[in-house]
């Protein structure tokens, strides 16, 4: 179905379903995943100057608004999605973990630029390698720092995948067991 | 160049009140450094301090020298009244490096000696907290020595092709 433009508002496209006079029947996995994917909040782990670039993503010019991720959860109770942007030394691993298992299922991790990625330059004894040795990532962003536009594409990644999420999944013994391989209950 | 009066002075001084002590003395790039046996390391620095109005600590470092079998430390001082400097150099040996804490003279040499700890693995006898400062307090190496490689070893996506070697 097309978006449909009210007083020139877009909205959120509607998923597929059957239509009729005065009823719109879907499944639940699509509702719940359409309304998901428009409401990310995100929780900001910046460090560094993926974080500066991350402020111009959430700024007018960019305007992470437009995909309803502007309302960024300081709080990671409250979050959806934990941004990690930037390089995430050993002694604040902990910490880190700490705040992603404060997070709410369901939870889900984009990784920007190269430091949280893999450790990037900083391969060194005091820059943990990659943030993906302590906790699940579901996009990289590649880029040192990656441009807003970069970041913008993550999210975008990350909406495929909360959009397309079975509402079961996080119940399932492979995501357990996914879990349990990092050491979280 | 030349050494001033004063580091003459001072150099003259160390050489007769602590002879025992007194190995040599250079002045690269117009500091004055003296290097020391560290037995007396502390007595020195607290004469220093009380007659010859050394009263600030700049700084105090580590440095590994794996040429000599010898870790160093290094102790900046400076005399605000006259505005002169002075570097002191006491040699360790590798596998035992332990010297008295400067505590007692610079209780600013708390947070100092600490990290020369937590990277070259000195021990500071009588220090009052002698533990790791800046790196995770689980790390079971003192990673500024030079038998520690640079690069983290675990890293799996470094292909050394890559890096022509």
């Amino acid at each position: 179905m097309e978006p449909v433009a009210l007083n020139g508002v877009k909205v959120a496209e509607s998923p597929d379903g059957i239509e009729g006079a005065g009823f719109f029947a879907t499944s639940l996995d699509k509702a719940v995943g359409m309304a998901r994917k428009n409401s990310i909040w995100p929780l900001p782990f910046a460090t560094s100057c993926c974080g500066i670039e991350f402020m111009a993503t959430m700024g007018s010019h960019y305007d992470l608004a437009r995909f309803g991720s502007e309302r960024l959860s300081f709080s990671p109770r409250q979050a959806d999605l934990l941004m990690v942007m930037g390089t995430i030394a050993k002694k604040m691993g902990p910490i880190l973990r700490q705040v992603y298992e404060q997070m709410a299922e369901p939870r889900w991790v984009l990784s920007v630029g190269a430091c949280a990625s893999s450790g990037g330059i900083f391969d060194t004894y005091s820059v943990l390698q990659g943030i993906d040795r302590i906790i699940p990532v579901d996009v990289y962003v590649p880029g040192c720092p990656p441009r807003p536009e970069q970041i913008i594409d993550g999210i975008l990644n990350i909406q495929k995948l909360v959009e397309n999420e079975s509402l079961r999944r996080r119940d399932s013994a492979e995501y357990k067991a996914m879990l349990n391989k990092y050491g979280i209950e | 160049m030349e050494n001033t009066e004063t580091e003459d002075r001072i150099v003259t001084l160390l050489k007769e009140k602590f002879t025992e002590d007194f190995i040599s003395s250079e002045t690269p790039y117009q500091f004055l450094t003296i290097h020391l046996r560290p037995a007396n390391i502390i007595s020195i620095i607290r004469f220093l301090y009380t007659q010859e109005k050394f009263q600030y600590l700049t700084t105090l470092c580590g440095i590994h020298y794996p040429e000599l079998k010898s870790i160093s430390v290094m102790y900046q001082l400076h005399n605000l009244v006259e505005n002169k400097r002075i570097r002191l150099k006491i040699f360790l040996p590798e596998g035992k490096p332990e010297v008295d804490t400067l505590t007692t003279v610079f209780p600013a040499a708390n947070w100092m000696e600490r990290e020369t700890y937590d990277f070259y693995g000195v021990t500071f006898k009588g220090h009052p907290n002698l533990k790791r400062i800046l790196n995770v307090e689980d790390m079971i190496m003192f990673p500024m020595r030079k038998e520690f490689p640079l690069e983290d070893q675990t890293r799996e996506d470094k292909n050394n092709a890559m890096f022509g070697r």
